[in-house]
């Protein structure tokens, strides 16, 4: 059995997102895993690769295809679906892993099945699948009846593990370089400029994130959160309210219409948790909220808490912090 | 400038999200609906669109009857005509969503069709791609910021911290997300108006779709209350100590 796995790179490195889809897809039954990577074969993560589980690596150079163009990634995936006979293909549920797998299913004509945190073959063209409504406040149990299931992985839901290979069975990995045929169509749309950002920390990706909500009080409170997060290595990350009333840029809302987090801390100050900003930052591995109010929401997601105001909390923790 | 935008009725969930005892959907009794964020935000730049390059914005959602509440709260911010393509309450899986909408499009004509990236609830990031299929129009998905042009659009969208930015002719789909503009608030003149208008209705035909949603369930409560270290400022050093514990100073 095989199952096929879009790999996101970050520089040299598979991106983190889509170690936890490998995860996933090695759960599947007992399968070959193989991947797809868009990039120079020179620079394949091939350790990384095979420390998850992958046999197999199709590699898209981009002598062939440059850059992102959403549907002509599609094309690869349904062309190599078909040589490999996999019976399953994923990506991370991203921007760009919903997008290819949603123009995959568009070009076959199969269902997809978009932020599955449990994947489990049932026989047959049938999967047995958990996944996310509401940006994963809700899971939903469905049964996909497919010759391919075709899915992307939440990957707040999913840590990334690696598959720990044996000593018998020494991870080897067969790179193949892949030549697909494109048609014009499928090259319409493509990225003209892909930026990230250089050098720095993404929301997404965060170890830390400092989070700001009503509590800050206006546009001008944010720099002490903003010295908090360099002190820690991580970033600022706000509540819906901070955005819609203009203090801070869209880009920086952590909620289920902004991004979704996993950062080993997530320090919630002045934020009362209305559940869409929860759904943004359930995937954090620890929760610390900083608030006036005992009987926050946040207080249930949240590990431990301080009762107090973060304008006075904050410059103290960074004075603490800057004497160590 | 033609454009259609597609929203969706979905409950309006507030401080708690719960399930009917039949665990097919979501509990509505203590709650109203609306339109996702990411829709408000597509009626809002369909509307702007029009204001600087002239044109009439359209809106539909694919619902059932009551779901007219929702077009006509898109009419009063300024969408000029609206389509109810009505369902009997039962769920539309994304492909059969998409012919539907398909079917729209090709009757009337647009230049450019709007939609938010994903559906507030049922989360599938397809109908806009699927969409785009069916019509043979290009798609970008997740845009943050639109340029339109008699030619094209120029959309953007973030990427890892930073951003990429795509050029499609038109006509086009285009799913927007949250943050591409600040929503306006309806005028009275445009609540007036919206109260009045006609609204079309098809009644288009749902088929089965390869999955199959069997029951929505609330995860298993990762609630608990938070342990609480102090108050004010004098609760830092136990903080300090909490953070080194969990190894986030090191």
């Amino acid at each position: 059995m095989t199952v096929l796995c879009l790999v996101e790179l970050d520089g040299a490195d598979p991106a983190d997102v889509s170690l936890r889809a490998l995860t996933l897809a090695r759960t599947l039954g007992d399968p070959s895993v193989r991947s797809v990577v868009f990039g120079d074969s020179a620079n394949v993560p091939a350790a990384a690769l095979a420390d998850y589980g992958v046999t197999d690596v199709y590699v898209i150079e981009p002598g062939t295809l440059e850059g992102y163009a959403p549907q002509a990634w599609a094309r690869v995936l349904a062309d190599l679906a078909t040589e490999t006979g996999a019976t399953a293909v994923l990506a991370a549920g991203t921007d760009r892993g919903n997008e290819v797998l949603a123009h995959l299913g568009a070009i076959t004509g199969l269902p997809m099945a978009a932020n599955c945190t449990v994947v489990t073959p049932d026989g047959g063209r049938t999967h047995r699948l958990v996944r996310h409504r509401w940006a994963g406040l809700l899971l939903e149990d469905a049964v996909m009846e497919a010759p391919v299931a075709l899915f992307t992985v939440a990957t707040d839901a999913v840590s990334p593990v690696a598959a720990g290979v044996s000593a018998e069975t020494p991870a080897s990995l067969q790179v193949h370089v892949h030549k697909p045929e494109l048609a014009e169509a499928d090259l319409v749309v493509r990225a003209a400029e892909s930026a990230g950002r250089a050098g720095g920390v993404s929301l997404a990706t965060a170890r830390v994130v400092v989070g700001g909500g009503r509590g800050v009080g206006g546009p001008d409170g944010f720099a002490p959160l903003e010295e908090l997060a360099e002190l820690l290595g991580g970033v600022v990350g706000v509540s819906r309210v901070v955005t819609s009333e203009g203090w801070r840029p869209h880009r920086q809302q952590v909620g289920q219409t902004g991004t979704k987090i996993t950062p080993e801390l997530y320090l919630a100050c002045g934020i009362s948790g209305a559940i869409q900003h929860i759904a943004g930052c359930a995937g954090a591995k620890h929760i610390i909220a900083i608030n006036t109010d005992p009987g926050a929401p946040i207080l249930a997601h949240a590990d431990y808490a301080i009762i107090g105001d973060l304008h006075q909390v904050i410059p103290a923790l960074v004075a603490a912090l800057r004497a160590r | 400038m033609e454009i259609l935008v597609c929203v969706k009725r979905v409950p309006t969930v507030g401080g708690k999200i719960a399930v009917t005892p039949d665990g097919q959907q979501v509990d509505t009794r203590m709650s109203g609906f609306s339109i996702s964020p990411h829709e408000e935000c597509a009626v809002e730049e369909a509307v702007q669109i029009t204001e600087r390059a002239g044109g009439s914005v359209s809106v539909l959602t694919l619902g059932p009857e009551a779901a007219i509440e929702q077009l006509r709260g898109a009419l009063a911010l300024g969408a000029g005509r609206a389509v109810l393509l009505e369902t009997d309450g039962r769920e539309f899986g994304p492909i059969a969503t998409a012919a539907a909408i398909a079917a729209e499009v090709r009757a009337h004509g647009y230049d450019l069709v709007l939609l938010g990236n994903e559906a507030a609830d049922t989360g599938d990031y397809q109908v806009g791609v699927r969409l785009a299929h069916e019509l043979g129009w290009p798609v970008a998905t997740g845009i943050k910021n639109l340029s339109v042009s008699p030619g094209g659009v120029v959309a953007r969208r973030e990427y890892r911290g930073g951003q990429e930015a795509y050029q499609l002719p038109l006509p086009a789909v285009i799913t927007v997300k949250e943050g591409i503009n600040l929503p306006r608030y309806p005028s009275l003149p445009g609540r007036l108006r919206a109260k009045r208008a006609a609204v079309e209705r098809s009644a288009p035909v749902s088929a089965a779709e390869g999955l199959r949603k069997e029951t929505l369930r609330v995860p298993a409560s990762s609630q608990h209350q938070a342990t609480v270290l102090g108050n004010g400022a004098d609760a830092v050093p136990e903080l300090v100590r909490v953070l080194d514990e969990l190894g986030i100073l090191s």
